[in-house]
């Protein structure tokens, strides 16, 4: 349906669909928080450089700036507000792997979906998936050890 | 009852921080809002023929467009230069023209684009030689008649010297006669940028009575509300500003700009929220950036080693406006000798204005700048003398009973034990097997040190306050002014809080988000200050509200006070425990068996001032710029690739005299993160500009930072030498990671690869050019 150049379409978000009225131009990002104040994704550079808008679609990382909110449609989406004490959180925790916690939802969804589908990752393969995102706090051993903690066998 | 100090107490915010549900300044939600775009330079130094702002105004949603017309405003921390929208001309790229608001953010941006500036470009100062040299080219024409906010800046006339700071001690003549071997380095570090992942945001609404209301992401909520009254004669208490988690700060969210703008803003729009806030873009150049350094070292030494003279000049980058750089020109004047027992001293630091991006506080204050130079001839000297590197800085290390640059003595409480932690620092690194060695594979090891002083250069009357209310459980809830802007000081002043009430830290609640108008006052989050002001402010308040509690429990249990004591949320007779009391049943006042009540809800209220510091003399710089100085050592070990001049992170250490570490794995953390941004400093972040003065790398795709997997092991370790007038010893700490890697870096570099390294970032292209010039 249009409405003065505006679609209604329905994103499956957390595990439940919601409908929302979107701009074509629209990011997934922004409407994840103007539209369904989900807001724990964050936006650091709207360039795809930073990693902080990290969301998953279908169990995969995805920077959702470089998303248009219509290409998520048909998609299942998991923003950090659909973690329910997954290992990682805890990981986070426990092994201090945040300062300020801007960059962190963002981490967190990559580690988990790294966890997810490499659960024996090497350092190399760790290295490829979590160079994509940027902490400008911690010195990145406290997120090496979070993620360390919850691979190999630790994914519990 | 166990110490709630030296254990990793996770912190308060965790949960929240893991699950989204932290809010910052962009996540909250008020509405119905409006968007504020910024209209910004697109050159470096021009002068303004005209701004056409028609059709900008005429495009859909829009609601209003402001230009320098519109208001009468002039900034500045310390000078007032800076009008926040540009007025007459522009000074730097980037520089704030135009705000346009709109309905939402895709109109603001349309509309932003529809405005028409007519620019006569102006030679460019593009580097502080040219802003120096003889007849340049002036950026303020004005200088010498804006208005000062403290005597503490010394602009000189017709030129672009927005301050100079002197330091004069001892005798040069005396100091040159005693050397007998003199040293020579010239260092040039560009500007950078703090790069918090937040990027600075702002919500702003004018009530119908005119007050003021601020969401904003800001270290200083307190000086916003004062600058904002004295910028636009507002009174103080109309302004209302509240701070929510901050995304990072490292300085950078120190200094009032975007709230300045988003005020002027939501003038024109009263009764609707505006929200202002920057592109990564915008937050790299629009608002302040990491200074810029030239620095030139003479020192004169003994044969052995031992520093006579030395004669330094600073010329300090400070870009378009002045903000806070004659502080940080101060400060660096102040610790110009390093951790180092230097006993003659002619320094001269300047603020040069450029047309390069404005600068304000970041990590280190300068320190991080300044010990580059200053650590890079400490190696120039140990090749000179033949003295081992880590010998030459044990020789020269100052103990108690030294003076300071400024002329402070030296004491075990005011500045800790160096030597200690450079003794550790040479086992961490392994000091014994060499600092150059040829491995197999035909890759060379190599390790660089440098030590690193600091002190808070804060006003002489940087204050803070607490305030400490009481559940009917008898826990406690703590009010206090810090921002938490990533290091943690909110849980670190609940352990403090735990320690002095004697109860555990889970019984302390913490206001985590600030509020003008009902948080106690602190000057700033910032200078690695918190634990000592806000701490002190705690302890005081911790005082009123046991006194008020032993008052009352004296009455309920019929015993003088003297023979009560107090532990676990319990005040118990000391003769005779079982005779107690528990704080529950005080904290509201004491109800007597038949009802009657006496005295009212108990509030423990703290305030701490920094004493007995001192402005800096203008002629001398003799002064007292801080309570205490935090010394330390630091190394980088590295493998450079001799055919490529590619070289590996191995090993970066720190061993820092922190008094008491309060949480050790906090503490370790923002060690890590100092050395992990010093990193960044040392192997790639810089300002590029082109002919024109124009920044080329405005986003992280092209100013690049360090990211996961290039980070170094790391080594951090701790002295604890307590500073007594500190809570429980304590130092600040949350900067220094970062001073001495940099020049740590280059050290080992310098070398690996039989170069002299006088810049940053050390890219293999450079080691490579400087190869060629052997």
């Amino acid at each position: 349906m249009h409405l003065s150049g505006n679609s209604i379409i329905v994103l499956n978000v957390n595990g439940e669909d919601k409908t929302v009225m979107v701009k074509p131009a629209y990011t997934l990002l922004h409407v994840l928080r103007e539209e369904l104040s989900l807001t724990g994704a964050k936006s650091g550079c709207e360039n795809g450089d930073c990693g902080a808008c990290t969301v998953l679609v279908d169990d995969m990382p995805v920077k959702s700036c470089l998303m248009l909110a219509v290409e998520a449609v048909g998609h299942r989406i998991t923003t950090v507000e659909g973690l329910k004490n997954a290992p990682i959180q805890d990981a986070f925790i426990k092994n201090w792997g945040f300062q300020c916690g801007y960059c962190t939802s963002g981490f967190l969804m990559v580690c988990h979906a790294l966890a997810m589908h490499k659960p024996d990752a090497d350092d190399p393969i760790i290295e490829e998936w979590l160079q994509s995102n940027l902490c400008r706090c911690t010195g990145y051993e406290e997120i090496e050890n979070a993620v360390k903690s919850i691979l190999s066998g630790n994914y519990k | 009852m166990e110490t709630q100090l030296g254990k990793d107490t996770i912190r308060k915010e965790a949960k929240d921080k893991v699950t989204g549900a932290a809010q910052y300044t962009n996540d909250l939600t008020d509405s119905p809002m409006l968007y504020a775009r910024l209209f910004t330079s697109v050159h470096a130094h021009a002068q303004i023929i005209s701004v056409d702002t028609r059709e900008a105004s005429a495009m859909p949603g829009v609601r209003a467009v402001i230009t320098a017309k519109d208001h009468q405003v002039i900034c500045g921390s310390m000078l007032q230069d800076r009008p926040p929208l540009a007025r007459d001309k522009v000074r730097y790229y980037g520089e704030p023209i135009a705000i346009v608001i709109a309905d939402d953010e895709m109109q603001a941006k349309a509309a932003a684009g529809k405005i028409l500036v007519e620019y006569k470009p102006l030679p460019v100062v593009n580097s502080v030689k040219e802003a120096f040299k003889k007849n340049p080219v002036i950026i303020h024409d004005s200088l010498m008649l804006y208005t000062k906010s403290t005597k503490e800046v010394y602009p000189v006339k017709g030129t672009n010297i927005c301050h100079h700071q002197k330091i004069r001690k001892g005798d040069m003549q005396k100091g040159w006669l005693e050397s007998e071997i003199v040293v020579e380095g010239s260092f040039s570090l560009p500007q950078s940028d703090h790069a918090a992942m937040e990027t600075r945001a702002v919500h702003c609404m004018i009530m119908p009575d005119d007050s003021v209301r601020i969401k904003t992401s800001s270290q200083s909520p307190y000086e916003v509300k004062e600058s904002i009254s004295k910028y636009l004669n507002i009174p103080e208490g109309k302004i209302v500003v509240q701070v929510p988690f901050v995304g990072g700060a490292f300085g950078g969210k120190a200094c009032i700009q975007p709230e300045v703008l988003a005020v002027i803003a939501a003038m024109s729009v009263k009764g609707k929220w505006i929200n202002l806030a920057n592109t990564r873009e915008e937050d790299m150049v629009t608002s302040p950036c990491h200074l810029g350094l030239e620095g030139t070292i003479r020192i004169g030494a003994k044969k052995s080693g031992q520093i006579m003279a030395a004669e330094m000049t600073f010329q300090i980058d400070t870009g378009a406006y002045s903000d806070i750089s004659p502080k940080i020109t101060k400060a660096i004047a102040a610790e110009c000798a390093g951790p180092y027992r230097i006993p003659n001293i002619e320094c001269d630091c300047y603020s040069v204005y450029t047309n390069h991006p404005y600068i304000t506080s970041f990590r280190g204050f300068g320190h991080e700048a300044h010990t580059f130079c200053l650590e890079r001839m400490m190696d120039k000297l140990a090749v000179e003398t033949g003295v081992d590197p880590f010998q030459l800085r044990l020789l020269n290390l100052v103990k108690a009973g030294d003076l300071t640059p400024t002329q402070v003595k030296v004491t075990a409480s005011n500045t800790g034990n160096a030597v200690e932690c450079l003794e550790r620092l040479k086992a961490i690194m392994n000091w014994e097997e060499g600092a150059r060695i040829i491995e197999e594979n035909g890759l060379v090891r190599a390790k660089g040190i440098s030590c690193l002083i600091k002190t808070s250069d804060t006003p002489t009357d940087a204050g803070a306050s607490a305030v400490l209310t009481f559940n009917t459980d008898g826990s406690v809830n703590l009010d206090c002014g810090a921002t938490e802007i990533g290091p943690g000081m909110k849980t670190t002043a609940a352990q403090i809080l735990a320690e002095k009430m004697r109860i555990n830290v889970n019984d302390v609640y913490v206001k985590l988000d600030v509020n003008t108008q009902s948080t106690p006052y602190l000057w700033k989050t910032v200078a690695s200050m918190t634990t000592y002001l806000v701490g002190r402010a705690i302890l005081n308040a911790a005082d009123d509200a046991i006194s008020q509690l032993m008052n009352l429990a004296s009455i309920a249990l019929r015993c003088p006070t003297e023979e009560l004591d107090f532990e676990n949320k319990m005040i118990f007779v000391k003769h005779d425990p079982e005779l107690y009391i528990m704080f529950k049943d005080l904290v509201k006042g004491y109800k007597f068996s038949n009802g009657n009540s006496f005295k009212g809800p108990v509030i423990g209220r703290g305030s701490y001032v920094m004493g007995n510091l001192t402005p800096l003399a203008e002629a001398s710089g003799r002064g007292t710029p801080g309570r205490s100085w935090t010394v330390g050592a630091q190394a980088v070990e590295i493998e450079y690739d001799t055919r490529l001049h590619t070289y590996r992170l191995l090993k970066a250490a720190t061993v820092i005299d922190a008094g008491k570490v309060i949480n050790p794995k906090t503490a370790r953390g923002v060690v890590m993160g100092g050395m992990c941004m010093g990193l960044g400093l040392g192997t790639s972040e810089d300002f590029v500009y082109n002919e024109d003065g124009i920044v080329e790398d405005t986003s992280f795709r092209t100013y690049k930072m360090i990211r996961y997997g290039e980070n170094p092991e790391y080594v951090v370790d701790f002295v604890e030498t307590p500073q007594i007038d500190a809570p429980y010893g304590a130092r600040g700490i949350a900067e220094h990671g970062i001073i001495g890697i940099p020049a740590a870096l280059a050290n080992a570099i310098s070398l690996a690869a039989h170069i002299d390294v006088n810049r940053l970032p050390i890219t293999p292209e450079f080691i490579w050019r400087e190869r060629l010039k052997r």
